[in-house]
């Protein structure tokens, strides 16, 4: 798949210049954009036109303290497709700079991290999480995923109810995971923003938000969306209501769109009044905010393409693609990703036909893009063992699934499922050292992330306790700092 | 077209290998697997020969197959016991949010206890041959109650409440009695109805009995004085002659044997506080109780061992999902085991994903519990938790016939199982899931619905 990062941050900049441009046609200063405010503008408030400020809960996120290190010996999964025994990942300065066979060069300076006779892998990246904003304790008070109060919710954003102290981010951790997709829930057809996230122990939200990463859009198909507002005796109560609704918010949100886009060209009038709901769709339009679309049946996600279609937007991809294996050539065809579990089947009627060679078979398919995603805050804690028994369903009808293709699943195609392949899921100079070594095979039901690195810092230790953080929830509870057994623990 | 090319090499070698192993195999033949590398369930047997006939386990060693038996060349692979899920709902549930096949709990006051699961099972259910290629081979199917679940029962968010417990709701303090099934194609699958009673404690069961856990031991205590007082005076019931019970006779006269300490009563509990009342309650009380859930009792193992309680974990819960299991670790089988505690592994939920009990047990290896263990917990202890000991769960003469031939190690991802007998009969490889891949994965020139 392109990369087709029209970021938060570009598409600030293509704003900002956009109102550069008008203000130096309206003023007569001829300072320079940078010092002509547009007069008919100053009144305005910045919270009233997004475009004054596209990134009003920016990301502080800062890498924890790293060193440059080579890590030698491993056998390595790059996630981009090759697999080199015996080989050595450098990092500099928090990035890859170098990964190769045993013979590749050691900076001077660099530590020497000796991974002999284990596995490196990019970190596990999880496109579905709802840790934070459905964290632990699920406790009344504490539950905060779904704003399921109206079919349309796109105004609200994931990262307003993430809850940094979720213990279910150590624990993912300590299973390999580097960066996590926060999701609202599924009641509604458009359940508002998710937010990208670094797994690291933080205070804030800011503090964990990747940077730069591309807003999506969470919207759900099927079943849970018609069931929420059906038994409310309200629309949509049928699968048909649930399109009418897509088609009818992306009406609104071409018209709104326009307006702004008017408004930004001439600057004539009052400009239009600030709507959130509308303004997170107009993103969709102008593809700075990406589709996370849960849908689990084939012939729904056939309609969903061709709704984008007719509004002009892509689906950057579909959750939960239980039958994603029925269309896998058309997903390939159209360049969407498929997040899909392994295992999970059955628990109502969308998920009947789910199997466990449903990634393996969308795998197959020239262009696709695969992915193994977890919804689940323990199942994330395990996406190799997930996409290990993909991996087996795939071969036992003979498919040959090499394990540096099967990796990406759980690392590179993440990344692009979340528009951030530039930046991290796999092994390669230039990206973000993002980095696990297992204790042994990865897809092997006994490996453990030993080491977890994030932007080449050290972020979780297997055997150090002194790089096994643990929530403020956690202090003091009962079991806390107790040992639990002669097993090099981790988290929990 | 590279797929379509990959896939019919395989169905080509795959079919072979199917015909290899599944030659018309009566129950009755006489039977080796040999050559595999045995786990009886108690032990290991390297290049083991495991001879099974008319339905049962003949002989396991390390001896040449006697002649005239058919011989299953198990070189390079493993071979176990039939796995026994426990805490399943297979067969009584097809489809999880489609009420009308649930039959795994019941919301009728009058039929609390005494609620039978094993009217319900459906021995055709979708949901047997999954779990089969999974390596099951007998399950008891558990009543469901609210708790039952590990506080991530939502499937994919949709518990858009954010709390509670999927919706069950039991109206008394029973969720009713569990039946063992095998998963034999076609046949009768009902091993051994009402084998115990399902009880929620903790914060499940303060809810039944109004809020509070206090009151839910009382309520208990008193149900149980009801029941003992109903057996002692049948007569005088039977003729209004008795004060008013709380029960039904239905009810009451299910939990005699529980109440007498022959029935097992599975107490699901998590907190350490609630399972050292359980404890205390079941000493008191004369009962024979198995610890269902018990996320913190590695705090207090040694009392459970003490007790000589067994214990059915589901191994992954980790978090501390609700203020009953702030102490959850997946450390917690190593512990117990280590205690000395008889645990069994669950699956990962009772239907769907029961298939996963095996790796479950994987990832107990990984966090300290050792290998041995780890089978006996998917194999030999749930049988004997269940009262079966000696009749499946375990390779050994006169035994059932359930035996499982993997490619490697039952506890790998990457582990499939290449044949299943139970009770002495080879079961087809196969199942509603593999016809749908299969149709999918090799598209033919017409529409999918021509290829079956």
């Amino acid at each position: 798949m392109r990369s087709f990062r029209l970021t938060g941050v570009s598409l600030a900049a293509l704003s900002a210049l956009t109102l550069a441009a008008c203000a130096t046609t309206g003023s007569s200063s001829g300072d320079g954009a940078a010092a002509a405010a547009p007069r008919e503008r100053e009144a305005m408030a910045r919270g009233l036109d997004y475009a004054a400020n596209p990134d009003p809960y920016p990301s502080t996120y800062a890498a924890l303290p790293r060193e440059n290190m080579a890590i030698v010996g491993a056998t390595v999964l790059t996630g981009a497709g090759q697999k080199i025994e015996n080989g050595v990942v450098v990092v500099t300065d928090g990035r890859i700079t170098a990964v190769g066979g045993p013979g590749t060069a050691v900076p001077a300076g660099h530590r020497v991290v000796d991974a002999r006779g284990r596995y490196v892998t990019p970190g596990v990246i999880d496109v579905h999480s709802h840790l934070g904003v459905y964290p632990s304790p699920g406790v009344q008070g504490m539950s905060d995923g779904n704003e399921a109060t109206n079919p349309n919710t796109a105004q609200v954003w994931a990262e307003h109810s993430l809850w940094p102290q979720d213990p279910g981010f150590n624990t993912a951790r300590a299973g390999g995971v580097t960066t996590l997709q926060i999701l609202p829930g599924s009641a509604n057809l458009f359940g508002g923003r998710g937010v990208t996230v670094r797994n690291v122990p933080s205070i804030t939200m800011q503090g964990m938000k990747f940077p730069g990463a591309p807003y999506g859009l969470k919207m759900a198909c099927g079943e849970n969306p018609s069931r929420v507002y059906g038994s409310r005796n309200s629309s949509p109560a049928t699968g048909m209501g649930n399109v009418a609704g897509y088609r009818a918010a992306f009406i609104a949100a071409r018209e709104y769109k326009a307006k702004w886009d008017k408004w930004r060209e001439t600057g004539e009038g009052s400009p239009p009044t600030r709507n959130l709901q509308l303004e997170t769709l107009a993103g969709v339009l102008d593809g700075s905010v990406l589709i996370q679309n849960h849908c689990y049946r084939a012939d729904e996600m056939a309609v969903m393409i061709d709704i984008a279609k007719e509004f002009g937007y892509r689906i950057t991809a579909f959750h939960h693609a239980i039958e994603a294996y029925k269309i896998a050539p058309l997903l390939a065809r159209e360049g969407i990703c498929a997040d899909m579990w392994t295992g999970w089947w059955g628990f109502k009627m969308e998920a009947l036909d789910g199997l466990e060679a449903n990634a393996a078979i969308v795998d197959a398919q020239p262009n696709s893009c695969a992915v193994i995603h977890s919804d689940d805050a323990q199942l994330t804690q395990r996406l190799n063992q997930e996409a290990a028994a993909s991996i087996a369903a795939g071969r036992r009808i003979g498919m040959n699934i090499p394990e540096e293709r099967a990796i990406a699943w759980i690392t590179l195609n993440p990344a692009r499922s979340l528009g951030i392949a530039d930046q991290t899921g796999s092994l390669e100079t230039g990206k973000r050292a993002d980095v696990v070594i297992w204790s042994a095979d990865p897809f092997s039901v006994y490996a453990r992330a030993d080491q977890v690195f994030i932007d080449g810092a050290l972020t979780f230790d297997r055997m150090n306790p002194a790089y096994q953080p643990v929530s403020d929830f956690e202090l003091g509870q009962p079991g806390f700092a107790m040992p639990a057994a002669t097993v090099d623990q981790g988290a929990r | 077209m590279r797929l379509k090319t990959l896939i019919l090499g395989a169905a080509a070698s795959a079919s072979l290998g199917v015909l290899a192993l599944a030659a018309p195999a009566a129950a009755q033949s006489l039977t080796a697997i040999t050559g595999g590398r045995v786990l009886t369930g108690t032990s290991v047997i390297e290049n083991g020969t495991v001879v099974i006939q008319n339905g049962r386990v003949v002989s396991v060693g390390s001896g040449a197959a006697p002649s005239g038996a058919r011989v299953i060349d198990a070189r390079g692979k493993t071979v176990t016991p039939g796995l026994v899920a426990v805490d399943a709902v297979l067969a009584v549930s097809e489809v999880g949010s489609v009420s009308g096949t649930g039959d795994s709990s019941n919301n009728a006051n009058s039929i609390s206890a005494s609620f039978d699961v094993s009217y319900g099972l459906d021995p055709w259910s979708i949901t047997l041959p999954v779990a089969r290629l999974g390596g099951i081979t007998r399950a008891v199917v558990t009543p469901s109650h609210s708790g039952g679940g590990d506080g991530h029962d939502h499937q994919d968010d949709s518990d858009f409440a954010g709390v509670g417990e999927g919706g069950l709701q039991s109206p008394g303090l029973f969720a009713g009695q569990a039946a063992i099934i095998d998963l034999g194609q076609g046949g009768e699958i009902l091993v051994k109805p009402r084998v115990a009673m399902v009880a929620p404690f903790g914060e499940a069961g303060a809810g039944i009995a109004g809020g509070a856990r206090g009151a839910e031991f009382v309520q208990f205590k008193e149900t149980l004085a009801e029941v003992r007082l109903y057996a002692r005076n049948r007569a005088a019931y039977d003729r209004a002659g008795l004060r008013d019970l709380s029960l039904s006779r239905a009810d009451l006269e299910a939990l005699i044997p529980v109440a007498e300490g022959r029935m097992p009563l599975i107490v699901t509990a998590r907190r350490a506080a609630d399972i050292r009342q359980v404890l205390r309650l079941a000493r008191e009380e004369g009962l024979k109780i198995i610890l269902d859930g018990a996320e913190e009792g590695w705090l207090i193992a040694d009392e459970i061992a003490a007790a000589q309680v067994p214990v059915l974990l589901d191994v992954l819960n980790n978090l501390p999902s609700n203020f009953e299991m702030r102490a959850a670790r997946m450390q917690n089988a190593a512990v117990l085991n280590a205690a000395g505690v008889v645990i069994a592994i669950k699956g990962s939920d009772g239907g769907g994903r029961v298939r996963e009990m095996r790796y479950n047990a994987g990832n107990a290896v990984s966090h300290g519990l050792p290998y041995a263990a780890a089978i006996q917990a998917i194999t030999v202890n749930p049988a004997r938790i269940f009262g079966m000991g000696g009749q499946f769960g375990e390779l050994r003469p006169g035994a059932a016939a359930d035996v499982v031939v993997w490619s490697g190690d039952p506890l790998e991802p990457l582990t499939i199982a290449e044949a299943v007998f139970i009770d002495g009969q080879e079961q087809p490889m196969t199942s509603r899931q593999f016809l749908l891949r299969d149709r999918y994965a090799r598209p033919g020139t017409l529409p999918p619905a021509y290829n079956r």
